[in-house]
């Protein structure tokens, strides 16, 4: 392999040239959600270690998450986890080959985005009604 | 070559050498985290505000024990895939990339060693 210095070459059209589509906001969504529940799988085995270590551990990071700041990461976390979910059950859609038509995944692109907003709400109703509100 | 199948075509290929297996472990560990992570958001729900031994005694049952296990196995695969393939896009010196995969790896096995230990002792410690 020789080492030649590089041609400047045309490159393709890139992000920046495109009108915002739906189909590319719920990509960019689907990467950012999945990188923020990788490092949220952290509160996961934060809150099963301190049910491990005991009372006083398990009360510092329910205190934590009971903080209007941990409730709202709470928050988010659900929200890109069901967003990832409804994201990664389009994506397994589309492995079969089905809706592949501009119209078919631009309206999976909204039922992914309008579904994740409805269910977050959904589960934080019935979590917070069960327990008479915090 | 008359015998050969498409599959013989594919196994060993792509820049890891591993043919399908990102891809397919990728789509494997989604559909069981579907099933998986549904279990999660109901756990949750039913043990939020509850006080320690409470939540102690449902964790350590096995109908619980087990789904956390599960999660936390599929999960933590199915991440380290993902943030690998974020990793290949963006990080483009060879050196930084390496880097960049092994600490993946490290966080990826930490945090499911970290969950699967508490929840071990949960069940069986004291």
């Amino acid at each position: 392999m020789s080492h030649s210095k590089p041609v400047e070459r045309p490159l393709s059209p890139h992000l920046g040239i495109y009108r915002m589509q739906i189909n590319m906001v719920m990509s960019i969504v689907h990467r950012i959600t999945g990188s923020a529940l990788y490092f949220g799988t952290v509160l996961l085995a934060a809150w099963l270690i301190s049910a491990a270590l005991g009372p006083d551990a398990f009360a510092f990071v329910n205190g934590l998450f009971a903080h209007p700041l941990g409730k709202f990461v709470l928050f988010g976390y659900s929200w890109a986890l069901l967003h990832h979910m409804l994201g990664g059950i389009r994506h397994l859609i589309w492995d079969t080959g089905r809706a592949m038509s501009p119209r078919a995944s631009d309206a999976l692109g909204w039922l992914t985005i309008i579904g994740s907003v409805t269910l977050t709400g959904l589960l934080w109703l019935v979590a917070l009604s069960q327990r008479g509100g915090i | 070559m008359a015998h050969r199948t498409p599959l013989a075509k594919v196994r060993g290929l792509g820049s890891a050498r591993e043919g399908t297996g990102h891809f397919w472990r990728q789509r494997v560990t989604a559909v069981s985290n579907l099933f998986l992570v549904c279990f999660l958001i109901f756990l949750v729900v039913k043990l939020a505000g509850q006080d320690h031994a409470t939540v102690r005694a449902a964790l350590a049952h096995p109908l619980y024990a087990i789904p956390i296990l599960l999660l936390v196995i599929s999960g933590v695969v199915h991440m380290r895939l993902g943030m690998q393939t974020i990793i290949e896009d963006y990080v483009h010196s060879e050196g930084r990339k390496v880097a960049a995969l092994m600490r993946n790896s490290f966080f990826a096995i930490a945090v499911g060693l970290t969950c699967a230990f508490a929840v071990a002792k949960l069940s069986f410690g004291s």
